[in-house]
């Protein structure tokens, strides 16, 4: 099932080299992309489908098409490689296994739109993947594929890496442009969107890491060669990263479309220590959890997520097995979401904060049934009522689990422990 | 949201030594306004001193040509910058969705146990500090440690008892 498009180089001893990576093409795409016009290269990119693989899946080609014309500002690229969202693990191996890929994509994308400006943000924790990236990054200049005079063209084009420091809502588009610009991780109200006013008031684009590292690929073989994978509305491969209670956990890249419960078995060795599958949850922490049975159906594409009521994300899938306490994985959860909120807005500030502490007076026995209501109430007054979605990449979930798991909260009201502990079968 | 105490005084005068102020300088060339230095020149201070005290934010500030309250936002929002200092060996334990799930709490418990600190102390002889932190995107080898910067990947407590012997 597992395909190399993106992943090629990755088993290439010292591939993130320049050296190495030449070796094996990388930047070959140049010479085609310089011989193409600019708007050639957005249509070719839209032609190939390929969506944002950030999270929200949109399509990367007609981001680009939204940009103002002849602004008279400069137009910046920011790649998003903030890559924090729990269960989510697939950028860096673009980072450490194949940098020139990125930059190669970079170069693709900057000549697209017509940028000479990009800025790298980079997770403050990834301390070795920042050295890798920026010796290639350096590689990159010394040989003239970045600087003054992009591969002998005259075309002029900087990167630069921006370091973040431990603020998951910095991935969060806008959050992210305020920390390039020094200050803290605030999303800021859209519209205006940053195509138009972005990175220093200038229109720009924000693309995550595997988005642009997929450009060669597209414009090297062509958009046709890159449709033939995936389904019709969910083109070209992704790197999946598989964690949680599954034999072989890893980032396997696969086309989009599989379904679900064979990727699980035939790809990641099926569920841990011969336990019985509980749940799945697709795409990182903030999408909406599958039981056992709807996973069934589910295949690993945009569309059949929609249908079963939750998201692609961010290709992160997490399996539970059955000894998972529901209630005890909710509250980690909205710990983790309260702790990153950016407090600029009430309802995800304060209501995350006590949608917490609802769910650990639960936990500890001293709920009722009608906290578990309240967490329902609090989902819907919180949702959509802020000035990003980093509250409903909390509520969304726990209205998942409290729906479709509803009687493992009630266990804890009824018995004052968990279903597993009280010891009966749900 | 993060929630810090206040800056710390060291009594003595803070500046970039020539390594940084040469990365400083060539760093701020690639922003068009110098307030971009912020998180930059708290990292490059951070790699300096181990954390960042009152002076180092008044020098960033002065250095930047901004005010120091936007210094110490940035500062106090983001949570990798250590206002006070930490033990020789900062352990970080992941703690969300993947290492919760692959008992990350066992090794939490080992090291209570072990060294004597919980998340968020330091150990009494300043050679340990524990901080659990948000995923750290190394979920498919949970759970995960960070010792200084350092990825530590499938951690149990077997490993972490060797790691620990293996620190000077
Ligand atoms: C709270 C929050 C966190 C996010 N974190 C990331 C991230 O770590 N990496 C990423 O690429 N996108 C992240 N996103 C999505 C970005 O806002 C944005 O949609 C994406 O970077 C666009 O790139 P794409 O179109 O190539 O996917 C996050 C969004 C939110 C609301
Ligand atoms: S929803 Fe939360 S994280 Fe997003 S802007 Fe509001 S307070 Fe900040
Ligand atoms: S959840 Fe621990 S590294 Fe991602």
């Amino acid at each position: 099932m597992e395909v190399k498009i993106l992943s090629a180089k990755f088993d290439i001893e010292n591939s993130h080299k320049l050296e190495v990576a030449k070796e094996h093409g990388a930047y070959a795409t140049l010479e085609k992309l310089f011989a193409m016009e600019p708007a050639d290269v957005i249509e070719e990119v839209k032609k190939s489908g390929l969506r944002g693989r950030g999270g929200a899946g949109f399509p990367a080609g007609v981001k680009w098409s939204f940009l103002p014309k002849d602004t008279g500002k400069p137009v910046y690229l920011a790649v998003n490689s903030d890559e924090s969202e729990p269960a989510t693990f697939k950028d860096r191996y673009i980072l450490v296994r194949d940098p020139h890929m990125l930059i190669e994509g970079i170069i693709i994308c900057c000549y697209a739109i017509g940028c000479h400006d990009t800025y790298i943000y980079i997770r403050g924790e990834y301390t070795s993947q920042v050295r890798i990236l920026q010796q290639a990054i350096d590689e990159a200049y010394e040989a003239g594929y970045l600087g003054d005079t992009v591969a002998g063209r005259d075309f002029k084009l900087e990167v630069t890496v921006h370091r973040g420091a431990g603020a998951y809502v910095c991935g969060e588009e806008t959050a992210l442009l305020e920390s390039i610009e020094g200050k803290k991780g605030q999303p800021r109200s859209k519209p205006p969107f940053p195509a138009v006013v972005g990175l220093y008031d200038c229109p720009t684009i924000i693309n995550n890491v595997q988005s642009i590292a997929s450009l060669p690929f597209i414009i090297d073989q062509g958009a046709e060669a890159y449709t033939a994978y995936g389904t019709e509305k969910s083109a070209g491969t992704h790197l999946f990263g598989i964690s949680g209670h599954v034999e072989k956990p890893g980032m396997y890249e696969l086309p989009l479309g599989l379904p679900v419960l064979d990727v699980l078995d035939k790809v990641a060795g099926g569920v841990w220590k011969g336990r019985k599958l509980k749940g799945v949850i697709p795409g990182g922490s903030s999408t909406p959890v599958l039981t056992a049975e709807e996973a069934k159906t589910a295949t690993l594409d945009y569309e059949s997520m929609a249908e079963h009521g939750t998201m692609f994300g961010s290709g992160g899938i997490v399996v539970l097995d059955d000894t998972v306490d529901i209630v005890a994985l909710v509250k980690n959860l909205i710990d983790f979401y309260h702790h990153e909120s950016c407090g600029q807005c009430t309802p995800c500030r304060e209501g995350l904060g006590w949608m917490l502490k609802i769910t650990k007076k639960i936990l500890a026995g001293g709920g009722s049934s009608e906290d578990i209501d309240l967490l329902l109430e609090l989902c819907d007054n919180i949702e959509m009522k802020t000035v990003c979605v980093l509250s409903a990449a909390c509520t969304m979930p726990v209205r998942s689990y409290l729906n479709k798991f509803r009687h493992e909260f009630e266990a804890y009201v009824e018995k004052g422990a968990s279903l597993q502990a009280a010891g009966i079968q749900g | 949201m993060s929630d810090r105490s206040q800056l710390i005084e060291t009594g003595k005068p803070f500046k970039f030594d020539a390594e940084r102020d040469a990365e400083f300088e060539r760093l701020v060339k690639r922003y068009p306004t110098r307030e971009s230095m912020i998180l930059p020149a708290l990292w490059l201070t951070q790699e300096q001193e181990g954390w960042v005290s009152a002076e180092a934010i008044a020098y960033i500030a002065d250095r930047i040509g901004t005010y120091a309250a936007k210094v110490f936002e940035a500062a106090t929002f983001y949570t990798m910058y250590h206002l006070k200092p930490m033990g020789q060996y900062h352990i970080c334990v992941c703690r969300t969705l993947s290492c919760w799930l692959r008992e990350k709490q066992n090794i939490i418990d080992f090291l209570a146990e072990e060294i004597g600190v919980r998340p968020g102390e330091i150990s009494d002889d300043g050679r340990f500090s524990l901080e659990e932190v948000e995923c750290l995107g190394h979920c498919g080898t949970a759970p995960v440690v960070q010792v200084n910067g350092e990825f530590h990947e499938e951690m149990n407590v077997e490993k972490m008892k060797t790691l620990l012997a293996g620190l000077e």
